[in-house]
């Protein structure tokens, strides 16, 4: 079995020099190598972030803690925030989009290989840019550190008058670079996705995965453009004097929060659609049935991209909008969960009538709908304006927000990583080491984000380094720490598990789950090339008209 | 039991502990809504309003809830059902089961129900919507100005000529003959937000972009809020109280912060400290030099419960403290600490102390 | 390349929303009545590199080097003479009536969506002048016409963009 990482073991069996297999994996332009690289650079950030996260609840485990001081606390949740959307979820995201579109396409790579790479660096320099400003940020004034501005970096907050220093400028700089390697890696998956699909597959006959990540890369396309556009406006008024959104010259500061949040919305489903992508690849395999409305599935999608573009003032119900526009955007977010609501029941109904094997993909993928639901629920709860103008800014948001991209998009996460890992690896992972992740990270997740509702009930805000006493805040912050320990625990048995099947797992095989795609008709890893021989397709589940002949999908659709 | 049974009960053992979680997390919020007793708030939940704005919104909520309840339960039954009738028995784990690829008719049916959900929702809401941030002002209203700061809030009743900060008095609104409160939103650097959960939803203070809200409370007391817009290192402590007096007390205290600043021959040295250091560059006290309007106006500092937003009780020790080491009570605040002797520092706070 | 385009237009619509929002916002400062001068004939210039681009590209597919990179350099030399009229305009707006970036916020929302259209049009020259010299050496025939075509696409956008820039700041801004 010819494959990267055999090589690598025979190399070292052999006495390759390290230095070698270093700079093949730096210079590398191969979209399986560039998408590990973006999945390790994701892990690494996880647990930086984590870390962040679990010194922001330690200091909030009781009222007037002194764990950390005002201005670390302040810098801690916004370096979690940033990282976590920027340099977690987004590489992770683009991690597997690298390495298994070209395979489910059939195709040999990605069609700009070295923009892929360069790319990649790019991001990878905004992320080491970010934490530099701990190190970098004092700048002139002997001010500043990592930022801590909050993730949105709202004006004028981010002015030189209230940000001294250089920590507003490293988020800035950081995120524009990174945003660079976004869109370029978003131009190279709709190329890709455009022009390399293999012989017979049309569009119609494309994995959901591939649809998916289509759509998130148009996306990307439009949204994250106007963050970059806001940023050199910021950095306009910081440097060069320039007015955009100083409030003394006449300038807006909801004009900032306008343009982050026309990126900042849309961004967020960026984040969800892949997710959506991996359920839909998951939940057949182990219902042992097609996806349930295939064509629909590809419409709603196309709909929350589309509409998701038109509801980014929910964010901003409380900053004095008019009515009119309050009413515009409590509807346009409610009609965005009309798709969102259709995709949930079509997984439903792919499970329906099927036998379905509780591996731990599918466990996560069990989890992921459950919380995902609940999720979109408390979503349209927020989307009620006159509820929101109770509910934002308070620890609800920051429950609801949790709620989709842990319980959501992590759980999703975390299926795609059991179920690729085979392909990428050639090991089996261990099932046990598995299952134990997952109760753990479940009871640790809802211990966490079920009960840190109440606190924004109870008029709890947020980004607050400490909270008075008597509030009935006590209590409820303390479990929510408890919680946040055993998902850091779930999470050293997920990186355990990874790391101990890598060398003892057993042989996977091609297709260790019996699923119908092309990455599993070739070898695990897969070699270099991808296919021996550039495959032909008739259908959207070539490898089950290959096993099922006597009954192809091709005869149904 | 064979390892795939086992697994499979497993399974069926998440979805009732997700059950059991949510139940157990319905029991803590119905814990925790229970009524205090009157005149005392210290817990500022939003379903317990006590002024219209607050009100409609928790009546909304109580509407949206049972629509996302119901959502809930039926998705939530499903997806129990599905788990347990269709998970795959060891006898026929060699078969595939029947290939559905679709059906019309049902996805149908699961399209049209939510939009209709969604055409409900959204005229529930604009109602609410409209009726609160369009009421109209009676000209019994009590008129305030707030102006947000990095950390501390300055109230203004231009009608009765007279500057406070922090604590805010408006009187009770029988609902017979409503007299609410309307405040018009400032802000003199970065954004902030007024939130008083059981009094109204909040509403942002931005610069450069005047805001409004209103509140109509229907209950005295005491009600408890704070910033709710990330403003800063100590947005944390920039604490909301918020005191509804009858209408008599309401117009005593009024009266009683019309009154110019007490002259008190006997604190005249603590008087001269405040007037020739800096203290006056960023504090007013009617009658004296000083008229700086960057700190808090401390004509009638003693009228207030608490110092420096709410993050400390106003008594002698934390005044001194507050003058020598600001630092010990709100670390990041733009309070600097004086560097005063121990004399001028006893000096002043006893003069502050009789500013009633 | 379309991908990318669309890309930049969102960043330029969000500048063009930013100068349309400030419009008469400033509060001192020379307004764009008094100190703008309409920029017909740089305008010209641009948008005629358009044309001439075009052409060139389709000598190109037909195999007609020595038409193609005539035609070529004149689009860079439209394009120079676009820029140095800019750079003529700010000159005047700075040294004569004092408008930089920080003077106001026309001068910020000018400068900035100007600006960010002349560094497209700087990067565009360059990407230009390496193919003008290819071309030169040799190196540039039928077979690269379907890559000149995009580096033409993306020229095209350029001064698709001036178009609305022209519009917003000349004509409704004031």
């Amino acid at each position: 079995m010819s494959s990267d990482a055999m090589a690598i073991r025979t190399a070292e069996a052999s006495g390759k020099p390290w230095v070698e297999t270093l700079h093949e994996w730096v210079t590398t332009v191969d979209h399986k190598r560039l998408g590990i690289l973006y999945i390790l650079y994701a892990l690494v950030f996880l647990v930086i972030a984590g870390l962040e996260a679990i010194i922001i609840r330690i200091q909030l485990m009781r009222p007037h803690n002194d764990f950390v001081s005002p201005q670390v606390f302040n810098r801690m949740f916004t370096m979690h925030g940033t990282t976590m959307i920027f340099f977690v979820v987004i590489p992770v995201l683009f991690g597997f989009a690298n390495y298994l579109v070209p395979l489910m396409i059939g195709s040999r790579d990605m069609a700009f290989p070295r923009l892929n790479a360069f790319s990649f660096w790019l991001t990878a320099l905004g992320g080491f840019l970010l934490y530099f400003s701990f190190v970098g940020g004092s700048g002139l004034y002997g001010a500043g550190n990592a930022p801590d501005v909050g993730w949105w970096a709202y004006a004028p907050l981010t002015s030189r008058a209230f940000s001294p220093g250089h920590s507003s400028d490293y988020w800035t700089v950081a995120l524009l670079v990174s945003g660079f390697g976004s869109i370029g890696t978003a131009i190279n998956i709709i190329a890709t996705i455009i022009s390399m699909r293999c012989p017979g597959m049309t569009l119609s006959r494309m994995p959901l995965f591939a649809w998916l990540n289509l759509i998130m890369a148009g996306m990307v396309i439009l949204a994250i453009s106007p963050l970059t556009a806001a940023q050199v406006m910021l950095s306009v008024d910081r440097y060069l004097g320039g007015h955009f959104f100083d409030t003394q010259a006449g300038g807006s500061a909801t004009l900032w929060m306008h343009f982050f949040w026309i990126f900042g919305h849309p961004e967020v489903y960026v984040l969800v659609i892949p997710a959506f992508a991996f359920a839909s690849e998951i939940i057949p395999v182990f219902s042992r049935k097609p996806i349930f409305g295939y064509p629909v599935m590809v419409g709603a999608t196309a709909s929350i991209g589309f509409l998701s573009l038109s509801v980014w003032a929910h964010h901003m119900f409380t900053i004095g909008m008019n009515s009119y526009a309050n009413s515009f955007f409590a509807i346009t977010t409610f009609a965005v969960g009309v798709p969102t609501g259709i995709k949930i029941f079509n997984w439903l109904g792919t499970m329906w009538g099927g036998r379905i094997q509780f591996k731990t993909p599918m466990l996560f993928c069990i989890a992921f709908l459950f919380q995902f639901l609940i999720a979109g629920l408390t979503g349209i709860m927020l989307g009620t304006a006159p509820f929101n103008w109770q509910l934002s800014g308070s620890y609800f948001v920051v429950a609801h927000f949790h709620y989709v991209i842990v319980g959501g998009i992590l759980f999703a996460l975390f299926a795609a990583f059991y179920y690729w890992y085979p392909k990428i690896t050639g090991r089996m992972f261990n099932e046990t080491l598995g299952k134990l992740h997952f109760w753990l990270f479940l009871i640790g997740f809802h211990l966490t984000f079920d009960v840190m509702h109440f606190p924004g009930i109870l008029g709890m805000p947020r980004r607050i380094y400490t909270y008075e006493p008597g509030r009935g805040w006590d209590t409820l912050n303390f479990l929510v720490t408890i919680g946040a320990f055993v998902q850091g625990i779930a999470i050293l048995v997920f990186v355990v598990n990874l790391i101990v099947s890598y060398f003892r797992g057993a042989k996977a095989g091609n297709d260790p789950w019996d699923a119908w795609t092309l990455e599993w008709s070739t070898s695990s890893p897969p070699p270099t090339y991808n296919f021996a021989s550039v495959p032909t397709v008739a259908s959207r589940r070539p490898l089950w008209d290959r096993k099922h002949p006597e009954d192809p999908d091709s005869r149904y659709e | 039991m064979t390892n795939e049974h086992k697994t499979e009960w497993k399974a069926v053992a998440a979805r009732v502990t997700g059950i059991l979680v949510i139940l157990t997390g319905v029991l803590l919020a119905v814990r925790v809504c229970v009524a205090s007793p009157p005149g005392d708030h210290p817990i500022p939940s939003i379903f317990e309003p006590h002024s219209t704005p607050a009100e409609s919104i928790r009546h909304l909520s109580h509407f949206v809830l049972g629509i996302t309840g119901l959502i809930f339960l039926v998705v939530f039954s499903l997806l129990s059902y599905v788990v347990v009738k269709f998970r795959n028995r060891v006898a026929d784990s060699k078969r595939e089961p029947a290939q559905v690829y679709g059906s019309t008719q049902i996805e149908l049916a699961w399209t049209i129900i939510p939009i209709l959900i969604v055409v409900v929702l959204f005229l529930a809401t604009a109602r609410v919507i409209h009726a609160i941030q369009d009421a109209p002002e009676p000209a019994e209203a009590v008129e305030v100005t707030a102006i947000g700061h990095q950390f501390w809030w300055e109230f203004r009743y231009p009608r009765f000529g007279i500057v406070t900060a922090n604590e805010l008095h408006v009187p009770v609104s029988d609902p017979a003959h409503p007299t609410p409160t309307f405040l018009k939103l400032l802000s003199a650097d970065t954004d902030h937000s007024f939130w008083v959960p059981q009094l109204a939803g909040k509403t942002d203070l931005i610069p450069n972009h005047p805001n409004e809200t209103w509140l109509d409370p229907h209950e005295m007391g005491l009600f408890l809020g704070q910033c709710a817009q990330y403003c800063g290192t100590q947005h944390a402590k920039m604490l909301l109280r918020v005191y509804v007096d009858t209408p008599e007390d309401f117009n005593s205290w009024v009266r009683a912060q019309q009154q110019p600043a007490n002259q008190d021959e006997k604190q005249a040295a603590g008087r001269h400290v405040f007037e020739t250091t800096a203290c006056l560059n960023c504090h007013a006290i009617g009658g004296t030099n000083g008229t700086g309007r960057f700190g808090p106006d401390l004509t009638h500092l003693m009228s207030r419960h608490t110092l420096a937003s709410g993050a400390a009780e106003n008594t002698s020790e934390n005044l001194r403290l507050w003058i020598e080491k600001p630092e010990a009570i709100k670390p990041g605040s733009l309070m600097p600490a004086m560097q005063l002797t121990d004399a001028d520092s006893d000096a002043l706070v006893r003069y502050l102390e009789t500013l009633k | 390349m379309a991908s990318l385009i669309f890309a930049e237009s969102a960043i330029f619509t969000i500048f063009v929303v930013a100068y349309l929002f400030y419009v008469g916002k400033s509060l001192t400062g020379p307004t764009p009545r008094e100190v703008l001068e309409t920029p017909i004939f740089y305008t010209i210039c641009l948008l005629s590199s358009s044309l001439t681009i075009h052409f060139a590209s389709r000598s190109l597919e037909r195999g007609n080097r020595a038409v193609f990179l005539g035609l070529w350099f004149l689009t860079i030399v439209l394009g120079g003479l676009f820029l140095f009229g800019t750079g003529q305009e700010w000159h005047r707006l700075i040294y004569e009536h004092g408008l930089t970036i920080s003077t106001n916020l026309f001068g910020t929302t000018y400068y900035s969506l100007v600006g960010l259209h002349a560094t497209h049009v700087t990067l565009g020259l360059l990407m230009l002048g390496i193919v003008l010299l290819f071309g030169l050496a040799g190196r540039v025939g039928r077979e690269q016409s379907a890559r000149v075509d995009v580096l033409a696409m993306y020229w095209h956008f350029v001064d698709a963009v001036w178009v609305v820039v022209f519009t917003v700041v000349y004509v409704l801004g004031r």
